[in-house]
């Protein structure tokens, strides 16, 4: 559980992530909305409250790896790694601009402080069981976790399951991987598109273990990252149910907000409804 | 007639009875030399230990082995992951697996990423033999040498595959070793001197009017191929060319400068293949009539290596042949 303190903390900090979302969405003019601002809150927990990492000392060894598979949200990777002190704010408007670090889908040598590289589906997984067999290898399980990031759609690419059937075996429980399960994708809910469930049944029969939470309670998904500390004979995988495009209510659960941005119109009406809290409080910009 | 002597080849080069052995076997003897060399060294492999010869390896350092079963897109992106941790992976599969059906893994998660994961491909060529078509890559120069940042190495023989294997861990890229199945001539020795990115003049005889420049384990039908000239008074350089990429531009335009008729000999499809990097080069720098000895866009089949060689026009009489046809032009 957090402290009441620590929860408002991070509500906000949640709240400013999914501001600059927005922001640099329409400045970018293309991009993923749904994903990014769905993942917002696991994101919050993981970077200010979970991660062992020192955002002005990137490559510091012992820092724990994140590897983001769906390399496609990563507006809200990039605007959490910029609230977390990696890069200025006012960098996240370059985002998909020629010369920027900040690459429409992340690309480790323009901004060295990501993991991977990613983009293409179904391959962070495997990259994350790499690093954590390494770690094993090397009888450094216990010095930190190797965190993975995967969206519900990328699952119906067949490597995902190669390297859940490896990381079981392995019994790497220096691994933790978490699935963003918004039910969407590009072509519409997942269970009509390709269906996944039973999807916690299928990663207990790979020997993992399994938490489902509420991916937009702050507590459930620290309570998660934390259980996941006290599992030494297997991985864990928690599945997260988000709603896509949370905080802006027109482009909540709505699979036509997977792959576009807002325009300058609704990014307006979008962050008016961020800035007040859903109309509960009065924004300064009003 | 000569053979190289700076190169200390085997002697016993054009005998009958010259010492065969299987190139994925001095891999796996270059597996075990860069494993003891380097504790960074790690192997992992797609259910085709024993065959891929990193069986050695295993023995020898257990705890630094992974079996992955059969899952080669998996087998490349671990592959990463564990370089990204530090280690120098060496990933170790048939070529048409590896690199062939994770193309876009060893693109994206191994090259893009920059980590210096080694690829080994066994079982590359027709002369793979009686598996048949599907198990024989004619296609992986093409696949890799396009990557950027990919180093190609096609050693000519079982010890260069050792000494490519060993100096593969030294480069700080991602590298593609191709290795074949079967049996084939030894050529070179233990002092025979190896470079990535360094190719070298095997055989001069007379005054040379053409050039030939092979890789793999077909430089010995080339230099069979230019022995029978020799005998008929057609003078020949032949070169081996095991680093398909970086390729050796200056020595290549040098011997197209001194021969200006180039025949290519690979185990691999024309398109995309060494002979195209080849002309490539030769065309920017130093245009030259060219013909290309390898596989005219087809499939493989089953057969004996032998049969397969010959029938997909890649023997000594084929590259004879190749050789009448360029100094023709």
């Amino acid at each position: 559980m957090l402290t009441e303190q620590k929860r408002l903390e991070l509500e906000s900090i949640a709240n400013r992530i999914r501001e600059s979302i927005i922001e640099m969405l329409v400045a970018a003019g293309s991009g993923h909305t749904a994903g990014p601002l769905g993942m917002a809150d696991v994101f919050t927990v993981l970077y200010f409250h979970t991660l062992r990492h020192d955002p002005r000392n990137p490559a510091w060894d012992g820092r724990d790896r994140l590897v983001l598979s769906n390399g496609h949200i990563c507006p809200v990777l990039y605007a959490t790694m910029a609230h977390a002190g990696y890069f200025p704010i006012a960098e996240l408007a370059t985002l998909r601009k020629f010369g920027s670090r900040l690459q429409g889908h992340p690309h480790r040598e323009f901004l060295p402080a990501l993991e991977t590289s990613s983009g293409p589906l179904g391959s962070g997984l495997s990259q994350a069981v790499g690093m954590a067999i390494a770690d094993a290898m090397d009888g450094k399980t216990n010095d930190r976790k190797i965190y993975c990031l995967m969206s519900d759609g990328e699952l119906e690419e067949g490597q995902s399951w190669e390297a859940a059937m490896l990381a079981g075996r392995n019994a790497l429980f220096n691994l933790v991987a978490l699935i963003d399960r918004n039910n969407i994708q590009i072509d519409g809910f997942t269970e009509d598109v390709m269906p996944l469930e039973p999807l916690a049944d299928k990663w207990r029969a790979w020997n993992w273990h399994v938490i489902e939470i509420d991916g937009h309670d702050l507590d459930e998904i620290a309570d998660a990252f934390q259980e996941s500390k006290s599992i030494f004979e297997k991985p864990t995988m928690i599945i997260a149910h988000t709603i896509p495009g949370k905080g802006v209510k027109e482009f909540e659960r709505d699979f036509h907000w997977h792959g576009k941005p807002p325009d300058r119109e609704q990014a307006g009406m979008a962050l008016n409804e961020l800035r007040t809290l859903g109309g509960r409080i009065r924004s300064e910009h009003q | 007639m000569t053979l190289n002597a700076q190169l200390h080849l085997n002697p016993k080069l054009f005998d009958k009875d010259v010492e065969l052995i299987a190139i994925r076997k001095g891999f796996g003897k270059g597996l075990v030399q860069a494993g003891e060399q380097d504790a960074r060294v790690v192997a992992l492999c797609a259910d085709l230990t024993e065959s891929a010869h990193v069986l050695e390896f295993k023995k020898r350092f257990p705890e630094r082995f992974v079996e992955l079963g059969v899952a080669e897109q998996n087998l490349a992106s671990v592959g990463s992951g564990m370089a990204a941790m530090g280690k120098i992976p060496f990933i170790t599969s048939y070529a048409m697996f590896s690199p062939g059906r994770n193309w876009e893994q060893i693109r994206t998660t191994i090259a893009y990423n920059n980590r210096p994961v080694k690829i080994a491909g066994s079982h590359a060529g027709v002369s793979v033999g009686p598996d048949g078509g599907t198990h024989q890559a004619i296609e992986d120069i093409a696949i890799t040498r396009v990557i950027p940042r990919m180093i190609v190495i096609s050693p000519c023989d079982a010890i260069e595959a050792r000494k490519a294997t060993v100096a593969a861990v030294s480069t700080e890229t991602p590298v593609y070793i191709r290795l074949a199945r079967n049996d084939t001539p030894v050529m070179t020795t233990d002092e025979t001197p190896f470079e990535i990115g360094r190719a070298q003049i095997v055989w001069t005889s007379g005054s040379p009017k053409a050039a030939i420049i092979a890789t793999g384990a077909l430089l010995h039908e080339a230099l069979l191929a230019a022995q029978e000239l020799s005998d008929q008074n057609v003078d020949l350089t032949v070169m081996n060319l095991s680093t398909i990429k970086p390729l050796d531009v200056d020595a290549i335009v040098a011997l197209a400068s001194a021969t200006p008729r180039i025949v290519t000999v690979e185990e691999h499809q024309i398109a995309g293949g060494m002979g195209s990097a080849v002309a490539e080069c030769l065309a920017a720098r130093h245009p030259v009539p060219m013909e290309f000895v390898g596989v005219h866009d087809r499939f493989g089949q089953s057969g004996t290596p032998k049969e397969l060689i010959e029938y997909y026009g890649m023997g000594c009489d084929a590259i004879v042949e190749a050789v009448r046809r360029v100094l023709r032009r």
